[in-house]
């Protein structure tokens, strides 16, 4: 995949002088706009999200989680950069493959380890599971499961942003194979008609599943689709972090603003398999190898410590205290207990239980 | 009391509900067409295209921005024109509406209120269906079906006052059926039942436009002698048994009356329920009157043969009265 590194669309958050316009690069515009530690926190978030990941895949291969486990690893650049954009006021929805921008929005990783163990403490008290974290104090409104159906919820919350005159905006992420289902239009179209206040972020990762964009849509650059709705969009270099913020910077600027919905179009590569199952006989060895090479999260490392941003031996610190965070985050869940069966009554079905159960009392 | 039709109660209720200012409605022609069956006929006038949304035809887009937005803190009423369209919305309604509360550990619910309309009228296969089984089959949606202009006004308020996701059915030929209604707000509560008319030989279990057919046959019934106790179930989800079980104790005999097909439909989950907890009291077996079983024919010959009607139902308990 090319590079697109300080694409032309990029607006300038802090340029100086013609000079440092013409030779600025989303690094150094993100590093004078934002200062080395929030630099710092950025690369963070990425290696939290793969070093939690890592530990997922070691935790379902012990069982000690179960059912479906789909991994991001290889894809945080565009969801770190993507939601750093993001107020408290805004909210996100998101797909199956959730962790990342879960841990990017700032849920409690103990919770979120709690959530894959099906615990009572879980962000969902275990009943999710990690196709679907949430947390409401957090505008983070969940992993959804059904592809393509959550982009129709979240024009619904833009539509009470815009009615409740919250000035939020909603970022709703999905993948390239969510985009040839009916419900992917009408969300496009409704959220153009209506001026809504989305950012569409599409994580193109070149696989519905395991079946390649050229079998699965008859237009292969996503961004496209959009314009059959007159609708803005961008395709933009997901694995790089500061070109992932800078451009959707400029999208939840322009939805906020009122002008209505984008469509951005994240170039990227999911460097495990569709789910922890898959066998991956979709994909040669050598392509997978070849786009490894093309770490996000290495590579914002090398970024940081070439540019004299952090040490390599301070960047080493941080990643030690990253792995103690998520052995902590494994203990929590360990220790946690499992959630009740009032889950299985009415009262954990229906906000308002009735009187009538619903349930039958004497099922045996 | 004031008589009015269901179609006015309705239109009281909806008032009310705008009332809130976090209610808005969406939906296919409601607004500048007018409303199909009339009932949000001069809203768009009356609170302006922010609140009454025309929709795209787009069915699942609209159940789907109601979830959303009834998420948000909004108390959405999403109008489906007809339960046939439902089926685009599935997803948006069984998936989502019905499952966010639970799947999410309870942390935030779904008030949203979706209206929809069964009925026929030569209008063949797609347009002349009843989903009442399927909605009702889910954990997690509240279906009701009212028969009466009271009971519409009473239990849509019901329905936007609760925190969970309401399936409102209503039926396109009920829309001129007249009755008392009460004035000034008032609830009649989600999940419980009510009895139509007081009989002692055999109980009818039935709801929505059935209702109605019901007290005709009784009436036809009353001049034979046969006194026939009519239970008007209002909700099927969750489903009250308790007011067609006092009943069944009485009369020990009962005919099941529901507008949709039999295998696997809603009379199905109803007489299972009166076998299994009033088997004690049984003294013939239970009949059941549905639609034929076949897609809706045009042809009104054919049609008329399919839809349940008040001789069917006099037949039916006729039947069960020889049978004990």
């Amino acid at each position: 995949m090319q590079k697109r590194r300080g694409a032309t669309q990029a607006k300038v958050p802090a340029a100086n002088s013609l000079r440092s316009i013409m030779t600025s690069t989303p690094f150094s515009r993100a590093r004078d706009h934002l200062g080395d530690a929030q630099l710092v926190e950025l690369y963070r978030q990425m290696m939290l999200i793969r070093r939690f990941e890592e530990k997922c895949q070691e935790m379902y291969t012990r069982a000690k989680i179960g059912g479906f486990l789909h991994l991001y690893v290889g894809e945080e650049a565009t969801g770190v950069g993507a939601i750093s954009n993001l107020q408290p006021q805004d909210h996100i929805f998101t797909h199956y493959r959730d962790h990342g921008h879960a841990i990017a929005r700032g849920l409690n990783i103990n919770e979120l380890m709690a959530e894959l163990f099906g615990k009572d403490t879980g962000t969902s008290h275990g009943m999710g599971g990690s196709m679907h974290f949430a947390d409401i104090t957090k505008n983070f409104w969940g992993g959804y499961a059904i592809v393509g159906s959550h982009l129709l919820l979240a024009d619904g919350v833009a539509l009470a942003c815009q009615m409740q005159k919250t000035n939020g905006v909603v970022m709703v992420f999905f993948g390239d194979g969510a985009t040839n289902g009916g419900e992917f239009y009408e969300s496009l179209n409704f959220a153009q008609l209506w001026k809504l206040p989305v950012v569409f972020v599409c994580e193109n990762n070149l696989y519905a599943m395991g079946t390649p964009i050229e079998v699965h849509s008859s237009v292969k650059e996503i961004y496209r689709k959009a314009s059959a709705f007159d609708m803005k969009a961008m395709r933009i270099d997901g694995n790089d972090l500061l070109t992932v913020r800078e451009q959707v910077a400029e999208a939840v600027e322009y939805a906020r603003s009122g002008q209505g919905p984008v469509l951005v179009e994240a170039m990227t590569y999911r460097f495990r398999g569709h789910s922890a199952q898959d066998t991956q006989k979709y994909r040669s060895k050598e392509d997978v190898e070849q786009h490894r090479s093309n770490d996000p999260v290495l590579i914002f490392r090398k970024e940081l410590i070439d540019a004299g941003v952090s040490s390599a031996a301070d960047i080493d610190a941080l990643d030690a205290t990253i792995d103690e965070q998520v052995e902590a985050a494994v203990r929590f869940a360990d220790e946690s207990d499992v959630p009740g069966n009032e889950w299985l009554t009415d009262s954990g079905i229906y906000a308002a239980p009735l009187a009538t159960a619903t349930v039958d009392p004497d099922l045996v | 009391m004031p008589v009015l039709t269901v179609r006015e109660a309705l239109q009281q209720a909806l008032h009310e509900a705008m009332a809130d200012e976090r209610t808005f409605i969406i939906g296919e022609d409601i607004g500048h067409y007018g409303s199909t069956y009339g009932v949000t006929a001069g809203f768009l006038e009356k609170y302006g295209p922010e609140r009454i949304r025309d929709a795209p035809i787009a069915e699942a887009g609209i159940a789907g921005l109601a979830v959303g937005a009834a998420m948000a803190g909004m108390r959405p009423i999403a109008e489906i024109m007809s339960v046939n369209f439902s089926l685009l919305a599935f997803d948006m309604i069984i998936n989502h509406a019905a499952k966010i509360y639970s799947m999410f550990g309870g942390k935030f619910s779904v008030p949203l209120v979706l209206r929809t309309t069964n009925g026929w009228t030569q209008l063949s296969a797609t347009h002349s269906q009843s989903f009442d089984s399927m909605f009702a089959h889910i954990p997690g949606l509240k279906v009701v079906a009212p028969a009466t202009p009271a009971d519409m006004k009473g239990m849509f308020r019901a329905a936007m006052a609760d925190p969970d996701p309401v399936i409102f059915i209503e039926h396109t030929l009920m829309y001129g059926v007249k009755g008392e209604v009460p004035e000034g707000d008032y609830i009649v509560p989600i999940g419980k039942s009510v009895l139509a008319r007081e009989g002692r030989h055999i109980t009818v279990v039935t709801y929505s436009r059935m209702v109605h057919l019901s007290l005709q046959a009784a009436d036809i019934l009353a001049k034979e002698g046969i006194e026939v106790e009519i239970v008007d179930l209002r909700t099927l989800r969750p489903l009250d048994m308790s007011v067609a079980l006092e009943s069944f104790k009485k009369t020990n005999r009962a005919v099941v009356v529901t507008e949709d097909w039999q295998s696997y439909g809603t009379s199905a989950e109803i007489a299972t329920r009166l076998y299994e907890q009033g088997f004690d009291y049984l003294d013939a077996p239970i009949q059941r009157v549905n639609f034929r079983e076949v897609p809706m024919p045009y042809a009104k010959n054919l049609e008329q043969q399919v839809v349940v009607t008040t001789e069917r139902i006099v037949a039916a308990i006729k039947k069960v009265l020889n049978r004990s």
